[in-house]
């Protein structure tokens, strides 16, 4: 079975009870979060808390783990994504992922941006430029590059190698685009080009981003989600930890008004 | 930060201390830079020794003597410029008598008792004859009718060393090392003088077009490498044609698709022990496999059993090298590759694979060195020791460069020697042929790979 966008329900994903373990090791535990469509949704929380994992669950990148499991459900257009009947590879068409460190391929500028598009079977030259065009032009790319999309992605600078990268996901036209820190291997001003962008890619993708960087949530995100960790002492000396969700709200009020003193204490840096 | 133990303190505090213990210090490092670089001479020097060795003896003075100088039957004393036709004349001419025994020994396949009773046709299946001549014997046939089976069914080059074997009769009366011919002129003088009437003093290089050429002969002087060489180019190709894939295709299994399952580490580990066998176990084996029990497929002693045999020595190279490359592939290229929907394969294809080629190509580079350079396991598998018909496909017999080299060093004849440092020569070319291409290869998919 195949997945079919929809653009009927305000959620754009929807994930429930969702609990992943590495091997024996429970990572986070139980997250139940709508993820509104076209907006920006930030993950914050410490170091471990289960982040990247919750990331990298509702587009199945975990499953190139081994060992990692998950359970629960991760909802999108009607569509539980880990049904036995649906194709990760399918998944990852539809939401698309950019990396912490940028990550593009050692092939020329245009190959990294067709990457995508060849995979689907595109090879006529004049689609395909067409497709690198409008990518690179989306990711504020185009006019710093386009006069040597031959030379390699690698000679580009940190923070052109990440809009390569974010031009990449979106010449596949996801639906959603996953980023995990996508800032933070960038120096202040890439990082302050990488934000502009994205709120102009959020007019038309919806965007689920980590960050530790709160002053970062707080420019970009519409919707902030403060993952924890909870503790448990097993024996002595042996402690049990895993993360969950611990507030979910409009990014206004967990940092205005935030319900849980954890949550308070945690965006005031009094943590740890 | 705990506070320091005393000792340490004592030297952090102790200024005299401190200076000694720098010196030391300071010391320690320039010995061992001076024994790496000791290492380094101690290498230079034994491949110059080698170099030496092999160069001393592959070119020098020679003393010959000649039965009929090759000056008086072809102009210039050419024989090269001369047809098939006018050698069988000059054979005729020459060696009436001996014309039969050419038929035998570069013709005839059989047993050599039966080859004066057979008719030509029997004898010689396939070959051109003069019309009349097919049910004949050897023995009933005149002169010209068996100069003409020469003439028409030898090769050229395969002529011209008859004749020179067996008209021009070079004989090496004695040769010179390159040292002695450049140091000691007036000693080289004297041993002419005492030499047979007619000989002559000249500067040969035994590595020249002639020895490249020229099929092996029982005389030193007409000898060449030409069967061998065409053997090893043959056999070394063809067994990189056969292991590239094999080797490559089983380190992306290992790597991409098998489960780390004891099974497969096990096979693993026996990979890796498999590259340290002796290669006359891997000529034990391909006796027994390709040329004994796959013989209707190999055609027994063949070029291809030679080359199947050696692809299983190589594999193990191949793949060790393959999986190394394959396993440094960075996880975040293979993540940016499923990041945007990539299958497993497409993955492997268009991303692992193009970054591990360099790492790749390291083993077969490794792989063919130790290729050309094998001569244990082809003496099992049948490569002949004396043969003088170029190879001619898969299945045709063959030599290497390694056993006719082996083959020279085994007499015990200065000349043989001399000839066998030109092979060697010859030898070490054809070694940086093969990975001077390889390493172009490696060379252009790294410029490809980086910034
Ligand atoms: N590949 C992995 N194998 C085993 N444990 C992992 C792996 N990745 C993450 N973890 C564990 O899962 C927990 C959550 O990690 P992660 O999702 O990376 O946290 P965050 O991104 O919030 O810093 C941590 O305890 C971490 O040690
Ligand atoms: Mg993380």
């Amino acid at each position: 079975m195949s997945i079919t966008r929809e653009a009927g329900p305000a959620w754009a994903i929807e994930l429930n009870k969702l609990t992943v373990y590495y091997n024996d090791k429970l990572a986070v535990r139980d997250v139940d979060l709508k993820i509104e469509r076209q907006k920006i949704t930030a993950f914050i929380g410490p170091s471990g808390c289960g982040k990247s994992t919750v990331l990298r669950s509702i587009n199945r990148m975990n499953d190139l783990i081994p060992g990692a499991r998950v359970t629960g459900r991760v909802m999108y257009s009607g569509k539980n994504l880990y049904d036995t009947d649906i194709d990760a590879v399918e998944v990852r068409r539809h939401i698309g992922m950019v990396f912490q460190k940028p990550n593009p391929f050692p092939k020329s500028i245009f190959d990294n941006v067709a990457y995508g598009p060849r995979l689907l079977g595109i090879r006529d030259g004049k689609t395909l430029k067409q497709i690198v065009e409008q990518s690179l032009r989306a990711s504020f790319l185009w006019d710093e590059v386009k006069d040597d999309l031959k030379k390699s992605g690698l000679a580009l600078s940190g923070g052109q190698q990440q809009r390569l990268c974010i031009a990449r996901a979106i010449a596949v036209q996801p639906d959603v685009i996953l980023m995990d820190e996508p800032c933070s291997a960038l120096d202040p001003i890439a990082t302050q080009a990488i934000e502009e962008l994205m709120l102009e890619l959020v007019r038309q993708y919806t965007i689920i981003i980590v960050t530790h960087n709160m002053q970062q949530a707080q420019r970009v995100a519409d919707y902030t989600a403060f993952f924890n960790i909870r503790k448990e002492q097993e024996t002595a000396g042996n402690e049990r930890r895993w993360g969950l969700l611990a507030e979910h709200g409009a990014t206004e009020q967990i940092f205005n008004a935030p319900k849980l003193e954890e949550t308070e204490r945690y965006i005031s840096g009094e943590f740890g | 930060m705990s506070a320091a133990p005393e000792t340490a303190g004592g030297v952090i505090h102790d200024e005299a201390a401190y200076k000694r213990g720098l010196r030391l210090r300071t010391w320690r490092g320039t010995a061992w830079q001076n024994f790496f670089l000791l290492a380094i001479v101690a290498g230079i020097a034994a491949l110059i020794a080698l170099g030496f060795t092999v160069v001393n003896d592959a070119f020098g003075y020679v003393i010959a003597t000649y039965e009929t100088p090759a000056a008086e039957l072809a102009p210039n004393g050419d024989l090269n410029g001369l047809s098939n036709a006018e050698l069988a004349q000059i054979l005729t001419e020459h060696t009436p008598s001996r014309l039969a025994v050419y038929i035998r020994d570069y013709l005839y396949s059989g047993d050599p008792a039966e080859f004066a009773k057979l008719p030509m046709s029997q004898a010689l299946p396939g070959a051109t004859l003069l019309p009349g001549a097919e049910n004949r014997t050897v023995r009933e046939l005149n002169d010209e009718q068996q100069a003409a089976i020469l003439g028409d069914n030898l090769s050229q080059p395969v002529l011209v060393t008859i004749v020179e074997d067996n008209v021009v009769g070079e004989s090496i009366y004695q040769t010179f090392s390159l040292t002695e011919s450049l140091v000691n002129r007036a000693g080289i003088e004297a041993e002419l003088a005492s030499a047979p009437e007619g000989a002559t003093l000249s500067f040969r290089s035994w590595v020249s077009l002639d020895f490249l050429l020229s099929p092996p002969s029982a005389n030193p002087a007409t000898t060449g490498a030409r069967v061998a060489l065409l053997g090893s180019l043959w056999v070394t190709a063809l067994t990189i044609l056969i292991a590239f894939p094999i080797g490559v295709g089983a380190a992306i299994y290992l790597e991409e698709y098998a489960a780390p399952t004891r099974f497969n580490r096990f096979i693993e580990i026996n990979i890796r022990n498999l590259a340290g066998v002796p290669s006359i176990v891997y000529g034990i084996l391909g006796l027994a496999v390709f040329v004994r029990a796959l013989a209707t497929f190999t055609g027994g002693r063949s070029i291809l059993s030679a080359a199947l045999t050696m692809s299983l020595l190589i594999l193990p190279v191949v793949i060790i090298n393959a999986q190394e490359a394959i396993r440094a592939v960075p996880l975040s290229l293979r993540e940016a590759s499923y990041g945007v929907g990539a299958t497993k394969w497409q993955t492997i294809w268009r991303v692992v694979l193009r970054s591990a080629t360099p790492g790749i190509l390291t083993g077969v580079i490794l792989a063919i060195s130790r290729a050309i350079g094998e001569t244990a396991p082809l003496l099992l598998v049948g490569a002949s020791t004396f043969i003088v018909s170029d190879p001619s496909g898969l299945l045709s017999k063959f030599t290497v460069l390694p056993i006719q080299i082996y083959n020279y060093t085994a007499r015990p004849q200065q000349p043989w020697r001399d000839a066998a440092a030109a092979a060697i020569l010859v030898l070490l070319l054809v070694l940086l042929l093969f990975n001077a291409t390889a390493i172009i290869m490696r060379q252009r998919a790294r410029r490809r790979l980086s910034a």
